[in-house]
């Protein structure tokens, strides 16, 4: 009889604290490098809220996690070509928009280039964007290329004759097939969105002719490479080469570090603010959505993290320095030769992913 | 049924319920995904049964993805070559651990249990951590590099890390106690009246080791071998860490068919297969040692 007893009460009480307004506890899983110092911190002040804040350098990581089911995280930051097809697997709940009066800072123009994989916006909001170009060290390229080396083009890394010359200060490149496939296959002056994979086969081709000098496949390691001198050529994200170039300044080390959108035209991505379906504090995480959309948060973010935000009165709280920078805010005429990534269907994915593991193990 | 026998099977239920829960229900799961097809759905994979309210109606499964390994040679390279990295890897850490065995073994009880204690004391921090120290001993500016430039006796940094050397290095930096341990119980046990007859009857102290020694230690040797080939095969952080790109390993083909390619169903049946390259040697040779005992 005892035991019945407890047990009803515990039932009660669980009963009654679901129906309780929810923890103040947030759950977030972000990209690494990728906020600024002071935000959580700022948050949990002005809200009371405990925010849980773990980081992955992959798309895939989190893909994998979210199909998996009960992450256990309450906002998490997907690229928008992966988001299209996780929400069409039923990993994502609808945003309040009631609960997001900021909502109204974002550029309308970048919102309605995410909605061709988010139709009207209804699962996510834009939290930063960026390129995927080239980073170099200027000191040693031009070492080793001379004045005129073509540091605005992708030919300073797809060149095989480029890449031998700096491959003994090391090149490398994201470990990010989705994006490294294309960026090849614009060079070579094919459609980068093309899913044809005789396309996928020809960049993979290129990637092999270089590969002997490629130092090594890595999404999140070069930022510190770059910074330090260890590498002095890499295919990265916009922001993280930033990332670079500002600890190299901080160091004082005599490293400079560029970053150029190729004048071929690049890839654009967009990272999204989302709640999946399972999340515990939606309430949260809904306000922690408005907080970050607010103009002086975001700029904070942008000042410190170097990537695109989509906040228009947040522009007026940027660094004019990052501002001016045509690598992070690119001009009319660059921006018109961006390209944003299809979504590949499962065929597609697994026609790429086998081409660059025949780039990376040459089998 | 006496009683005692009854104590004897409640005995054993935790042990039997702790295989079942970790080791039985986790196989049946991955093999069922390894028979299922990949979907956009949450989870990525489509059901192989299908259900008349409460009962399995039909049967949907196929063994579509383990014929898909045949039709790609990566899948065998990758099984064969971290064979190769496990079996030269457990033979490195045979090597380098037998003589600390045997010093150990050998050494006074009060020696014994602190160099014991020295072989245990990296088990205290995490393998990642020492993955990484690695990292920093092996990078172009890291420690070894800085030190030999620093003495003039290189001046371009040598590359060891991404190379076969760091790799093995790992192997032996994480799983080296796991070798010594067996082998010190083994060599522990060995009588010391054995060798000394040995020599008294006129054999050399090689030939006392080749014919005496290393025999009675042969239990300590497979089991050692054991626990450091089997986990190797399935590494994945060091060889991700420390290794090249162009090096195939399973954990590593495993991981790109799990997270790249989002194909569970493919990615379970190179996890099954992987088990089978593991088990049946294991059960082989666990009945030849059974013979002999």
């Amino acid at each position: 009889m005892k035991l019945k007893t407890i047990l009803m009460a515990t039932a009660a009480f669980a009963v009654a604290s679901a129906a309780h307004a929810e923890d103040k506890v947030l759950n977030i899983y972000n990209w690494s490098d990728y906020i600024a110092e002071d935000t959580i911190a700022k948050f949990e002040k002005e809200t009371g809220i405990k925010v849980t804040y773990d980081v992955f350098d992959s798309n895939e990581v989190l893909e994998a996690k979210l199909l998996a089911g009960s992450s256990g995280y309450d906002l998490v930051v997907p690229s928008a070509s992966f988001m299209a097809r996780q929400i069409q697997a039923g990993v994502f709940q609808k945003l309040d928009k009631s609960k997001l009066p900021n909502l109204k800072n974002l550029d309308a123009g970048v919102m309605g280039n995410v909605a061709t994989y988010d139709p009207d916006n209804e699962h996510a909001v834009v939290y930063l964007w960026g390129t995927t170009g080239v980073g170099y060290n200027e000191g040693k390229v031009k070492e080793r290329l001379g004045d005129d080396a073509p540091t605005d083009s992708w030919a300073l890394v797809f060149d095989e004759g480029n890449a031998a010359k700096l491959a003994d200060c090391g090149i490398s490149v994201l470990d990010a097939p989705t994006e490294m496939i294309p960026a090849a296959m614009k060079y070579l002056g094919i459609d980068p969105r093309s899913t044809d994979p005789a396309d996928f086969k020809k960049a993979a081709e290129l990637f092999s002719s270089i590969k002997p000098h490629i130092r090594y496949f890595h999404s999140s390691q070069y930022i510190n490479d770059l910074a330090n001198g260890d590498i002095c050529v890499t295919v990265g994200w916009s922001g993280d080469i930033f990332q670079a170039r500002d600890r190299a300044d901080e160091a004082d080390n005599g490293v400079a570090i560029s970053y150029t959108i190729p004048k071929e035209g690049a890839l654009s991505w967009f990272d999204m603010l989302a709640i999946p379906t399972d999340a515990k504090h939606t309430e949260n995480a809904h306000k922690f959505i408005d907080f970050v959309m607010s103009a002086q948060i975001t700029a904070d973010i942008t000042n410190y993290v170097w990537f695109s935000s989509a906040n228009t009165p947040a522009l007026k709280l940027i660094d004019q320095e990052i501002l001016d920078d045509p690598g992070i805010f690119p001009s009319d005429e660059v921006k018109a030769k961006l390209w944003v990534a299809p979504v590949y269907d499962a065929r597609t994915d697994r026609a790429i992913n086998r081409e660059w593991t025949t780039v990376k193990t040459g089998q | 049924m006496g009683f005692g026998s009854i104590k004897r099977y409640l005995v054993i239920i935790p042990p039997l319920m702790w295989l079942g829960l970790f080791f039985l229900i986790p196989f049946f799961v991955v093999l069922q995904v390894s028979l299922s097809d990949p979907a956009l759905t949450r989870p990525p994979y489509t059901a192989i049964f299908t259900w008349d309210s409460w009962f399995p109606s039909g049967y949907i499964g196929d063994f579509e993805n383990y014929a898909f390994l045949w039709s790609d040679s990566l899948y065998w390279r990758s099984y064969a070559n971290s064979l190769k990295i496990a079996a030269v890897g457990s033979f490195i850490c045979l090597l380098i651990g037998y003589p600390i065995a045997y010093v150990i073994a050998r050494a006074n009880s009060r020696t014994r249990n602190t160099l014991l204690l020295l072989v245990i004391l990296p088990f205290w921090t995490s393998s990642l951590l020492r993955v990484y120290a690695l990292i920093g001993m092996y990078s172009p500016n890291g420690f070894i590099n800085s030190s030999l430039s620093f003495f003039g006796i290189i001046d371009t940094p040598l590359q060891l890390m991404q190379t076969d050397f760091a790799v093995y290095s790992g192997i032996v930096i994480t799983y080296l106690p796991l070798m010594i341990l067996p082998l010190y119980s083994a060599l522990e046990k060995l009588n010391d009246d054995l060798i000394e007859a040995s020599s008294d009857l006129g054999a050399y102290p090689l030939a006392t080791f080749w014919r005496v020694t290393l025999p009675l230690s042969i239990s300590g040797i497979i089991a050692g071998s054991l626990l450091v080939f089997i986990p190797s095969v399935g590494e994945f952080v060091i060889p991700a860490l420390l290794g090249g790109p162009d090096q195939l390993m399973i954990g590593k083909t495993l991981w790109t068919e799990f997270f790249n390619n989002r194909d569970w169903p493919v990615a379970s049946s190179v996890a099954m297969i992987m088990l089978a390259f593991l088990v049946i040697p294991m059960m082989f040779l666990r009945n030849t040692q059974g013979l002999k005992e």
